[in-house]
């Protein structure tokens, strides 16, 4: 019982080129189902991942369409021929002005619908809303999650970067298979799952002053969930400039900070730090840690003030510090009052467009670097190399206790901030090898050294993850 | 993302394109994209386009849809004419020529899809894209305008 398939040219590619095929069947979905055994590749494009064949797809039964007969389990006959016509369909990403909200968007945010503060008002407000995160890292996460989940109906997902291993410890959006993957397309695809009826934007791209005001220009309100400083004054001059709210979110640590920037008559970022800091005092996430949830306390309270800016509910934080200590588990506020001489939102603007702002935070570059310090180095290899001859070599590890208790070469613990306390604990007459965690602690170990005197001294170069990567690699690197 | 080569399109057809997004305004409009993919050489050349109507007539400001009878009528337009079907074209008014989540659940791989951006009425920018294999998202393809002189044969 030969039944022909016949398979439409996009999806040849898939077929090994073939035009056609014939497989023995009983029905439709028999002969469809040896088609995507002998095709692996075809499935996807026919069914869904529930194994549903996909709306779009229309199956033909010698020209007669399956669904008004017995749809897949149609039965088939020899000779007979299987056309596969897809209906094109597509448009554009939100409805124009929505004015209303449809039975299953009823159903699906009934709990908001029931609450006089909300109400089918308040819910459409919130579908006609367009909001823009910046980052989809730790603060992004639940941003982007419950923005979704309340119905805003535009999102728009800003981050250039690939999820890498480490997020996952707070970066609640990504899961494993997500490692590799860009942030905004993987964020993308859980905003798009978690709430199908949403238009959800991925942006990835590296927001820059070239690109930032057009960027804003489609979105009401900007959040604010990014890690370095250039971007949060970029973030900051680009909302002042256009006339839109700035929801800003920081953590560090143990502690956290929101408000709202860039409100018509509230200060801006640079009411409040008019400077950024030198570069490398303020550490990111990978040098200064953070516990995973700080970020998530953080970023829903951002998502709890987007909500009440488009529902126009509550008291938001305008003019207002919000500061979090987890620790304590105490929220304390600081007015924030716009500075009438601020050169972006003041009576006197000097600002009328955006700057170079890695020049402006004194950065050149993706990241900030550690200050350059030109000390003696010495490469992993070449240490390893000098230890097995049985050279004399004093490892000083200036790395914090709990560091020393992942991994450790075995050196003499000296914490860098304790080390013009216990310098006396070094013998200047041997040869000294520092060490930390990536090479930068060590350097000023190094560099305080030699200033006091040492000369026999070396920075390996790289650190202990270096060590990990060309040495050993059972060492855990963190 | 698999190399998607060169794709080019007449300065004429382009034009139909345009036109028909603005008469269509504020609705979608949409239709099919004629002409020969050298798989070979990496190169795909629009000769016609072959407007068609929108049968979504509950939501046309935002949907557009074709039904199988009208995919066949393109595919017999173009055996007629000795041409394959690369695409479908189709205008987002108001909003800009990319695609949309709903675009990319409802799309094949190896078709061309074009979308217009038509601006109060105006075409703007008119950008042409490929599904990715595993469906994840569009590879932007470089559409080149043809001016009569360039017409390779």
């Amino acid at each position: 019982m030969s039944v022909k398939v016949m398979i439409p040219t996009p999806l040849r590619v898939h077929a090994e080129g073939k035009a056609a095929a014939e497989f023995p069947a009983k029905t439709v979905a028999e002969a469809l189902g040896h088609l995507t055994a002998e095709f692996r590749d075809l499935k996807q494009h026919l069914f869904t991942k529930e194994g549903k064949l996909r709306s779009f797809v229309n199956v033909y039964l010698n020209g007669e369409d399956i669904r008004y007969l017995e749809q897949e389990n149609t039965a088939t006959k020899d000779g007979d021929t299987i056309n596969i016509i897809p209906s094109i369909a597509g448009g554009a990403p939100v409805a124009v002005a929505p004015e209303k909200l449809t039975n299953e968007e009823i159903l699906r945010y009934s709990r908001h619908l029931i609450m006089p503060e909300v109400g089918m008002e308040g819910q459409l407000k919130l579908k006609k809303a367009k909001v823009l995160l910046i980052g989809t890292g730790g603060l992004g996460a639940p941003l982007g999650l419950y923005l979704a989940a309340a119905g805003v109906g535009q999102l728009g997902l800003v981050d250039f970067d690939v999820v890498d291993f480490t997020n996952l410890q707070r970066q609640v959006t990504f899961g494993s298979s997500d490692v590799g993957k860009p942030k905004s397309q993987a964020a993308r695809a859980r905003l798009a799952n978690l709430n199908p009826d949403i238009a959800v934007e991925a942006f990835e791209t590296k927001l820059t002053s070239e690109n930032a005001l057009e960027l804003f220009r489609d979105f009401d309100i900007i959040v604010d969930g990014t890690d370095n400083f250039p971007t949060r004054y970029l973030v900051n001059d680009a909302c002042v400039l256009l006339g839109k709210p700035n929801v800003y979110g920081s953590i560090f640590r143990f502690e956290g900070q929101a408000t709202i920037f860039g409100m018509p008559d509230g200060p801006c970022y640079r009411c409040l730090y008019p400077e950024p800091p030198p570069p490398g005092l303020v550490p990111s996430c990978a040098e200064g840690g953070v516990l995973g949830v700080l970020p998530g306390i953080v970023g829903s309270i951002q998502a709890m003030e987007t909500i009440k800016l488009i529902l126009g509910a509550g008291r938001n934080l305008k003019g207002r510090l919000l500061v979090f200590d987890a620790l304590e588990m105490g929220f304390r506020e600081f007015k924030l009052r716009k500075n009438p001489a601020c050169p972006m939102c003041g009576e006197h603007r000097t600002i009328h467009e955006l700057i170079d702002y890695y020049e402006f935070c004194g950065v050149r570059g993706e990241e900030a670097p550690a200050p350059d310090l030109q000390v003696p180095e010495i490469t992993p290899r070449e240490l390893k190399a000098r230890l097995d001859k049985g050279d004399d070599l004093f490892i000083l590890d200036v790395r914090e206790p709990h560091e020393y208790q992942i991994c450790n070469l075995e050196g003499h613990l000296i914490p860098l901030g304790e080390l013009p306390r216990r310098v006396h604990e070094l013998d200047s007459s041997r040869e000294i090898v520092a060490h930390c965690r990536s090479g930068k602690r060590s350097a000023e170990a190094i560099d305080f050294l030699r200033k006091a005197g040492f000369r026999k001294i070396h920075n390996l170069k790289g650190g202990i993850l270096a060590w990990s990567d060309e040495v050993d690699p059972s060492l855990p690197k963190y | 993302m698999a190399d998607t080569g060169t794709i080019s399109i007449g300065a004429e057809s382009e034009e139909r394109m345009r036109l028909h997004g603005e008469e269509t305004y504020p609705y979608e409009c949409c239709g099919a994209l004629l002409g020969r993919d050298v798989a070979d050489e990496g190169r795909r050349e629009i000769l016609e386009v072959f407007p068609l109507v929108n049968r979504r007539e509950d939501s046309p400001r935002n949907r557009f849809s074709l039904s199988p009878r009208d995919v066949l009528a393109a595919e017999r337009e173009a055996v007629t004419r000795g041409l394959d079907v690369l695409g479908w074209y189709h205008s987002h008014p108001d909003h800009p020529a990319r695609p949309s989540e709903y675009d990319r659940e409802h799309a094949w791989p190896w078709y061309s899809y074009i979308i217009l951006s038509v601006r109060q009425g105006v075409t703007a920018e008119v950008r042409s894209w490929r599904l990715a294999e595993d469906r994840s998202q569009y590879a932007e393809e470089d559409l080149e305008v043809r001016r009569p002189e360039e017409v390779k044969r």
